[in-house]
């Protein structure tokens, strides 16, 4: 059981950096628009200013 | 948008990183421009939608940059100065996109809507705590022993504390609150078992014991946080829809000084200050006349539907709109002083005094939470009886009892529904302005209809245009040609789609305030006002046509319905509704509209005060009535009704007096939101049964000691996952 003193804090530092991953999204208005993001993937126009 | 946010030009090359230059230059493509533009466009909703409208705008001269935000439907530009939204506008509307400008100082306010953004932080870390806590649990359940559980209930204390501390606080922040007011609501029960359940497993822990509700108090937290996340969205939504509207007609006025014309904003103007109101243009102030003459409309304060004649020293109020002449107008009030937002102040008032409707949720909060409390506390006295005074066996049952009963499916229960209700409805261009409208909607069981501007479009149609000679029909066409009052142009529409040619009339003038006059044939032509045409006026609207010497005729008009109109009475017939119409406008009119139309009760010639009295003299018959209006005249019946609707076209004031305002031109939707109000209403109430059921079952096993943190974990997931899926259910 002794492999539970690194698995532990490895595991808790994923998830850490998942949580630190969303608050950057979060930070960087990546949810202004969700609706709009997700129809702006089928249009073909290249998009220039991909962040509103 | 900020220097920081701007793309890097070329992924991770290296060499772009270290040539500063490449992004200076992208920098400067995207720098804002001057002036930032904001226009709503209600009819967006797909991708082709998206890059058309982008493309459309970004081909105007002046534009820099135009973003989308389709989950606002909302566009935003950044333009050169002289840009003017009007001609933004024009250019979305020739390629069929109906816009409004939005005030981008009222709309400030939306966009740093910081509470939404706080309660998903907090949700994402109540997320990350709960499944990592969960994951330690499942490890205890499935048979961790001794030292080695000790050590995960440490872990999972760890983990537990500082996010319960941190994610927990809207509960803790709303439960002082209303503790302080000597009031429970379900915000007391949920932080009391929180933090019971907390500071318990703490002790437990530290006494090696076998049960620890860490993963409890952490699902309560972040399934309840989701409810309010929710219940935010919507209010967000609903709150931005508000200011919105209030921001969609944009006071800017012309202002003359010292004989020049300059475009001013409307709380710039001071009594005493003259302005110019272009034919067309909604007059911004109160005043009076200077100098021209023209007709105005005032069928939106008033609801009468003929224009009157005004000139020199006539006063004008805020809202009508001029239709044919240039008026120069002294202000006498203007922005907060005019008798427009007089009367939207008094609706507010009016309005304030529904706010005490008892919603489902709040009914379910007070019969629930003393229920809650009471039960707890029984527990722990039975037990400590029971067992002779071991308080850690009491206090442990007492705190599985708290966590069971506490409401969270509950407080799953109405944001889940009302959400999908809303985002439903939005998607159709309805926007729920209140919280409870659907709820008070799916109790409506009357309807009360205003004619003018509601069920019809405010556009005229010419009436037996068949009757009058051709010859003359021709020459009203020419004279009609001439003038771009709204009559006039109807007319001309008509003749063309008749396919009738105008007869050859010289001399085309228009006077203003009076009509057009002409020549034809060497006699003299007139077509406008009864009285300056020398005609006897008809009850109805009408414009008159002199030839000569001869007797001059009237050509009547009636309003086009609106598009989906007899859908929406349809839907509401079916429902078994009583429905009216009632109108400021003549008995024989408002008859013979309502038979068309499919209406059997009909109140016409009706004052504003005569609406308002109908709808409370229903009111306090014990009917719940639903008006549906537009007008300055419908604001207080609007107000006094238990839900109203008014469309986007309405004045400020009567958009402000309803709950559910529709974008759009089509009035189909009005009966897919009753549909939807029942539905939504139909699904809460469910909710609220599945959650009473598993108390019912859950509550003995808790108080009889059974209840582990594994049965407590699962059924407190399974009812909430239950209550969701319910809600998705919602037609």
């Amino acid at each position: 059981m002794d492999v539970l003193v690194y698995l532990i804090p490895a595991s808790l530092f994923l998830g850490i950096l998942g949580l630190a991953a969303f608050f950057w999204a979060l930070k960087a208005r990546q949810f202004d628009d969700p609706e709009g993001d997700s129809h702006r993937i089928l249009t073909d126009d290249y998009d220039d200013t991909p962040k509103g | 948008m900020s220097l920081s946010e701007v793309p890097h030009p070329a992924g991770g090359c290296p060499a772009c990183v270290a040539a500063p230059a490449a992004e200076e230059i992208a920098a400067k493509a995207l720098t804002p421009g001057p002036q930032t533009i904001q226009l709503s466009l209600p009819t967006i909703h797909c991708a082709a939608c998206i890059s058309a409208v982008e493309r459309g705008l970004a081909r105007a001269p002046g534009v820099r940059e135009a973003r989308v935000n389709l989950t606002l439907k909302r566009v935003r530009i950044e333009a050169e100065t002289g840009v003017t939204p009007e001609a933004l506008i024009g250019r979305l509307d020739a390629i069929g996109y109906e816009a409004h400008e939005l005030d981008s100082d009222a709309l400030a306010a939306t966009e740093s809507d910081a509470v939404s953004r706080d309660l998903m932080m907090r949700l994402a870390v109540a997320f990350f705590a709960n499944m990592n806590v969960m994951l330690l649990s499942v490890a205890v359940w499935s048979g961790a022993e001794d030292a080695t559980r000790d050590l995960f209930h440490w872990i999972s204390a760890a983990i537990t504390i500082p996010t319960v501390i941190f994610s927990g606080q809207p509960f803790y922040r709303s439960a002082m609150k209303s503790l302080r007011g000597g009031r429970l609501n379900m915000d007391v029960p949920i932080s009391l078992a929180i933090i019971l359940a907390v500071a318990l497993s703490l002790w437990e822990t530290s006494l090696s014991g076998h049960h620890a509700y860490f993963d409890a108090a952490l699902s309560l937290t972040f399934f309840l946080l989701l409810g309010r996340y929710l219940d935010q969205r919507t209010r967000a939504s609903a709150r931005s829809a508000a200011q919105e509207l209030a921001a969609l007609e944009v006071p800017r006025a012309v202002q003359i000084i010292g004989g020049t014309e300059t475009s001013v904003r409307v709380s710039d103007l001071s009594p005493g200050d003259t302005i110019l109101v272009r034919p067309g243009a909604r007059v911004p102030v109160d005043g009076r006349v200077v100098s021209g003459t023209s007709e105005i409309d005032r069928s939106l304060m008033t609801g009468e539907s003929l224009p009157v004649f005004s000139g020199p020293d006539t006063p004008v109020h805020a809202g009508e709109i001029n239709l044919t002449g240039p008026l120069t107008v002294r202000v006498e009030a203007a922005g907060q002083g005019t008798a427009l937002h007089r009367i939207a102040d008094l609706v507010a008032v009016a309005e304030s005094g529904r706010a005490n409707y008892n919603s489902l949720a709040d009914r379910a909060a007070h019969a629930y939470a003393p229920v809650v409390h009471l039960m707890a506390l029984a527990a722990f006295l039975a037990w400590m009886w029971i067992s002779g005074g071991d308080m850690r066996l009491s206090l442990n049952i007492a705190v599985a009892t708290l966590i069971i009963t506490c409401p969270c499916a509950m407080g799953l229960a109405v944001p889940a529904v009302t959400t999908a209700a809303s985002g439903k409805l939005y998607r159709r261009g309805l926007l729920i302005k209140s919280g409870t409208a659907l709820e008070r909607l799916a109790e409506v069981d009357t309807v009360v209809f205003d004619k003018t501007g509601t069920l019809t479009m405010g556009l005229p149609q010419p009436q037996d245009l068949g009757d009058l000679p051709t010859r003359d029909v021709q020459v009203a066409l020419a004279l009609a040609a001439g003038s771009a009052h709204p009559l006039a142009r109807a007319l001309a529409g008509a003749g063309d789609a008749a396919g009738l040619r105008p007869a050859r009339v010289t001399d085309v003038s228009e006077v203003p305030g009076y009509g057009v006059e002409g020549t034809w044939d060497g006699t003299r032509v007139r077509l406008g006002r009864a009285d300056w045409v020398g005609a006897t006026p008809v009850p109805a609207t009408a414009t008159y046509l002199g030839i000569g010497g001869r007797a001059p005729q009237a050509i009547r008009f009636v309003d086009t319905v609106r598009p989906g109109a007899e859908t929406a009475i349809a839907a509401f017939h079916q429902a078994g509704a009583r429905i009216l119409l009632v109108s400021g406008d003549t008995q024989a009119a408002v008859a013979s509209f309502a038979a068309q139309i499919g209406i059997d009760e009909v109140v016409a010639e009706a004052t504003p005060e005569d609406k308002a009295a109908l709808v409370s003299g229903l009111s306090e018959a014990g009917r719940h009535v639903l008006m549906v209006g537009d007008g300055l005249n419908d604001t207080a019946a609007l107000s006094a009704a238990h839900v109203s609707i008014s469309p986007a076209t309405a004045l400020d004031a009567a958009r402000v007096a309803s709950d559910i305002v529709f974008l759009g031109k089509d009035f189909a939707p009005l009966g897919d939101a009753l549909t939807t109000a029942n539905s939504a209403r139909k699904r809460i109430k469910e909710n609220f049964a599945i959650s009473t059921v598993y108390n019912v079952v859950a509550v003995p096993i808790a108080l009889l000691g059974f209840a582990t943190p594994l049965a407590a974990a699962l059924a407190m997931s399974l009812s909430s996952i239950t209550v969701s899926l319910n809600a998705m259910r919602l037609r």
